[in-house]
C-alpha cells in the first residue's frame, strides 16, 4: 500500500463543503476508499445521508463522475454503468481505464437494496460496493434497519413500557455476500485507516465484484458527541461488535483479534451512546446480556470459520 | 427490404438487432419474453456488439438502463404489465435525467387479479411518467416505431426516453406480414449515437441525479422536461415523414379514415383500430357517415391536431382499452374530451371501454357502439357517458 502520507497529499476526491454532519463517519470512509482508487472512477450512491448531503444542486462534492438515481438500486445502476463501459471499450469508443464504485447506507444495502446488490454480484460485474453502516435510516430521521443492533432506540424501534428498543439482532450482511462466492468481501472501520485502505486496494484490484462493509458512526442517530466517531468505531472493533476480517476467494482472515481482556465488554461501548441509554436502567439487564451473548457467539463462529477456511 | 412472416415480438426484436445498441438490460415477462429471449440469442450468436445484462428484476432493468445511458451508451430494454409497474419509480427518473432510452412495451393487463392478456392498463398507467408514447396497430407499426424511437429520443431538441407499444398476444404473438428493412438502411436511418454529459468522460466528470430540493431548480427542471415534450411533437412528425420518404410508410401523430365528412367518429388506439376501420368501411358502404381516428402519439398528446381533425364530428366515441377508476372515463377519453373542450365545436363525446384482460372485441360490439352514437347524433342524448363493450350483465 502507498504510504498514508502520500495518499493524504493526493487531491481529495470528495471535497469539503458538503453538508454531512460534523463527525459523520460516512465521508471518512468514502475518502479512505477513494484515496486508493487507482484511476478515474464512476461512483453510484444510493439515496441517503451521503447522497443528499454531497450533491446539493447545482453543487457537487464529487471529483469523479457520480450517479444517484434512487434508494434501492446502487448495485443495478453501477452494473449498467460498468456494462456501458465494457461495451464502449470493446468497440474502441473509449480508451481510459476506469473503476466502478457504489456506496450504499445500511438501508440501501441490507434492506431495500439487497436484491439489486445480490443481482449485480451474481452477474459478476467488476465493481466495488461499499456499505457505510450507521445502523439505521439516518437520512429520514433514525428509523430501524436490519443493521440496527438489538436494544437500540430508533424512531421505529422506540423505547416504551413494552419495548426496550429494537428487539431483533442484526442481519449478518457480510456473511450473505460471502455466500455469493464473491471474490472479495471484508469488514472495515475508519479508525484503522491502514486496514481499510489496504482492503479497498485489494477490492479495486479484484476482477469482478468486491464488497466492503464499513462501520460508520452517526453522531446524530447514535446520540454521541461528534468528536467521538473514531473512538467509537475503534471500540466497536475491540468489543467484537464489529470484527475486522476479510474473505478472499472463500478464505477467511481475521485482521484483528483482541486477546483476553483486550476484548472489551460491549456494555462499555453501548453506555457511551444515547441510543442505548435505556438499557442501563434497572430491568434491562437481560437485554444487555443477550447483546453480549450474541456478540460472543458471532465472534466464536468467526474464529471457527477462519480456522476451517483459512 | 424483405417481406417476412413474423410475430410482433419477432419483428421488434429484429428492429432492435438492426439498430444494434450498445447495451440491453432485460427481464422476461409474458408477453414480452420473446424479445428478451431473441435478443439474448443474437448476443449469443455474435450477431450484435450489444452487451446484454440479464438483470434480476425490471426495477433493476430500468436502473441499469439508466446507469448505462448516463454512461453514454445507446441503451434499450423491453417489458409488459407487472414489469412495467415494477419499473414505475425508475421510469420517472429516466425521463427526468433526459436519457434517450427506448423501450418496446408489449401491453398487458395489470394484476389483480392476475391476467396475462392484453389491455393498456400498464402503459396508460405510465402516461405521466415523462416518456414519449407511440402506439402501434400491428407488427409493421411495432417494427417501424421501434426504429423511429431512437431518432426521436436522441434528437437534441428532445432527449427523452421513448416507449413503443404493441398489443400483447394479439399482435406480439400473432404471425403476420412485415416489410423489414435491410440492416444498413436501419443503421443509416438511426445514425450514430452522440452521448451528452457521459459519466465516462474522464476529462469532464459529471454528477448525475443530484439533490434538488427547496431552494433548488426542481420546478425549472420539470418545465424544461415539458418543453422537450413539446419539441417532440414536431420531431415525431419529421422523423415519421422522413421514414415515409425513404421507405414508403409515412407516420404522423394519428391516422384518419373516412373522418372528413363523418357525423360520427370513433377514436381508437392499438390493434382495435384495425377492427374499427373494417367496421367503418362496411358501414360506409351502407351509407352511414362514420369515420375512425387512430391515435399513434399519446405522449405528447397532439391536442390541437386532434381537435382540428374531429371538429366536424357531431358525436365522438372514444375507445379505451383501460379504465381509470373514479375518473370520468378512460385515459384516451379524458384526453380527447379535454382537447375538444378547447375548440369551437362541442360534439357529444362518449366512452367505450373494451377488451380488459384480453376480452375479445367483435365487429358486432363496434357496430353496437356506432348504433348508440347514431342515436345520440339524432338528438337522443345517451343516459350514460361510459359504456362497457362485450361484458356479462349483472
Ligand atoms: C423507495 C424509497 N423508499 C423510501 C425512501 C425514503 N428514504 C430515503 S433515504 C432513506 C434511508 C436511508 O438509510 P440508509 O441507507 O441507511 O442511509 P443513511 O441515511 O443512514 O445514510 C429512506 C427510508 C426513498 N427515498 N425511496
Ligand atoms: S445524520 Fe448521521 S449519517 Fe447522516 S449526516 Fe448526520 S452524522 Fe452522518
Ligand atoms: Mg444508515
Amino acid at each position: 500500500m502507498a504510504k498514508p502520507k502520500e495518499i493524504a497529499n493526493k487531491p481529495e476526491r470528495l471535497t469539503g463543503g458538503h453538508r454531512l454532519c460534523a463527525g459523520c463517519g460516512a465521508p471518512v470512509a468514502v475518502r479512505q476508499v477513494m484515496g486508493v482508487c487507482p484511476g478515474p472512477a464512476v461512483v453510484s450512491v444510493s439515496t441517503g445521508c451521503l447522497e443528499v448531503s454531497t450533491t446539493i444542486y447545482p453543487y457537487t462534492a464529487w471529483k469523479d463522475s457520480m450517479i444517484h438515481s434512487a434508494f434501492e438500486n446502487a448495485g443495478a445502476t453501477i452494473s449498467g454503468v460498468e456494462t456501458a463501459y465494457n461495451s464502449l471499450k470493446k468497440q474502441g469508443k473509449i480508451k481510459d481505464d476506469m473503476y466502478f464504485v457504489a456506496f450504499g447506507g445500511d438501508g440501501g444495502t441490507y434492506d431495500i437494496g439487497l436484491q439489486s446488490l445480490s443481482g449485480a454480484v451474481e452477474r459478476g460485474h467488476n465493481f466495488v460496493f461499499v456499505c457505510y453502516d450507521n445502523g439505521a435510516y439516518m437520512n429520514t430521521g433514525f428509523q430501524r434497519s436490519s443493521a440496527t443492533p438489538q436494544g437500540a432506540w430508533t424512531t421505529t424501534s422506540p423505547v416504551g413500557k413494552e419495548s426496550a428498543g429494537k428487539q431483533q439482532n442484526r442481519k449478518d450482511l457480510t456473511a450473505i455476500l460471502v455466500a455469493h462466492d464473491i471474490p472479495y468481501a471484508a469488514t472495515a472501520s475508519p479508525h484503522n485507516f491502514k486496514d481499510l485502505m489496504s482492503k479497498a486496494e485489494k477490492a479495486f484490484a479484484t476482477p469482478g465484484p468486491a464488497f466492503i462493509n464499513v462501520i460508520s458512526p452517526c453522531p446524530r442517530g447514535w446520540r454521541t458527541p461528534g468528536d467521538q466517531t473514531i473512538a467509537l468505531a475503534k471500540e466497536a472493533v475491540q468489543s467484537c461488535y464489529w470484527p475486522l476480517y476479510e474473505v478472499e476467494n472463500g478464505k477467511y482472515k481475521i485482521n484483528y483479534k483482541p486477546k483476553g481482556d483486550k476484548k472489551t465488554p460491549v456494555a462499555d461501548w453501548l453506555k457511551k451512546q444515547g441510543r442505548f441509554a435505556h438499557l442501563f436502567k434497572p430491568g434491562n439487564e437481560a437485554v444487555l446480556a443477550d447483546i453480549q451473548d450474541y456478540i460472543d457467539r458471532k465472534w466464536e463462529e468467526l474464529l471457527k470459520k477462519e480456522e476451517c477456511l483459512a | 427490404m424483405a417481406r417476412k412472416a413474423i410475430t410482433g415480438n419477432g419483428a421488434i426484436a429484429l428492429a432492435l438487432k438492426q439498430v444494434e445498441p450498445d447495451v440491453m438490460a432485460a427481464y422476461p415477462i409474458t408477453p414480452q419474453t420473446e424479445i428478451a429471449q431473441n435478443y439474448a440469442q443474437y448476443v449469443a450468436n455474435g450477431d450484435v456488439v450489444t452487451e446484454y445484462i440479464a438483470v434480476e428484476s425490471e426495477h433493476s432493468a430500468m436502473s441499469a438502463a439508466i446507469g448505462s445511458a448516463a454512461a453514454g451508451a445507446r441503451t434499450i430494454t423491453a417489458t409488459s404489465s407487472q414489469g412495467f409497474a415494477l419499473m414505475w419509480e425508475m421510469l420517472f427518473i429516466a425521463a427526468s435525467l433526459r436519457l434517450p432510452i427506448t423501450m418496446p412495451v408489449i401491453t398487458r393487463a395489470l394484476s389483480g387479479p392476475i391476467n396475462i392478456h392484453c389491455d393498456h392498463s400498464d402503459s396508460m398507467g405510465g402516461r405521466d411518467c415523462g416518456w414519449i408514447q407511440l402506439y402501434g396497430e400491428d407488427a409493421q407499426e411495432g417494427y417501424d416505431n421501434a426504429i423511429q424511437a431512437f431518432r426521436i429520443a436522441e434528437h437534441m431538441d428532445v432527449r427523452l426516453p421513448v416507449m413503443t407499444m404493441i398489443d400483447g398476444f394479439i399482435i406480439s404473438g400473432a404471425i403476420g406480414p412485415v416489410e423489414t428493412l435491410d440492416d444498413e438502411q436501419v443503421k443509416e436511418f438511426v445514425g450514430d449515437y452522440v452521448a451528452v454529459n457521459s459519466l465516462l468522460n474522464v476529462e469532464k466528470p459529471v454528477t448525475v441525479g443530484a439533490f434538488d430540493s427547496l431552494g433548488g431548480w426542481y420546478f425549472e427542471h420539470k418545465i424544461a422536461q415539458n418543453r422537450a415534450m413539446e419539441n417532440a411533437m414536431d420531431v415525431i412528425e419529421e422523423v415519421g415523414r422522413e421514414f415515409g420518404e425513404l421507405f414508403g410508410r409515412e407516420y404522423a401523430h394519428f391516422k384518419t379514415h373516412e373522418v372528413e365528412d363523418a357525423d360520427i367518429v370513433l377514436v381508437a388506439i392499438g390493434s382495435a383500430a384495425g377492427n374499427v376501420k373494417t367496421v367503418v368501411t362496411k358501414l360506409r358502404a351502407e351509407g352511414r357517415k362514420v369515420g375512425v381516428l387512430k391515435v399513434r402519439t399519446f405522449r405528447p398528446f397532439p391536442t390541437e391536431q386532434i381537435r382540428e381533425a374531429l371538429s366536424g364530428a357531431k358525436v365522438i366515441g372514444v375507445m379505451d382499452r383501460s379504465d381509470s377508476f373514479g375518473a370520468q372515463g378512460g385515459p384516451l377519453f379524458t384526453e380527447v374530451s379535454a382537447a375538444m373542450y378547447g375548440g369551437e365545436s362541442h360534439p357529444q363525446i362518449y366512452n367505450f371501454i373494451y377488451g380488459l384482460g384480453g376480452r375479445d372485441i367483435f365487429p358486432d360490439d363496434i357496430e353496437g357502439a356506432v348504433e348508440m352514437l347514431e342515436k345520440a347524433a339524432a338528438g337522443d342524448t345517451l343516459a350514460q357517458q361510459r359504456h362497457y363493450l362485450n361484458v356479462r350483465e349483472g
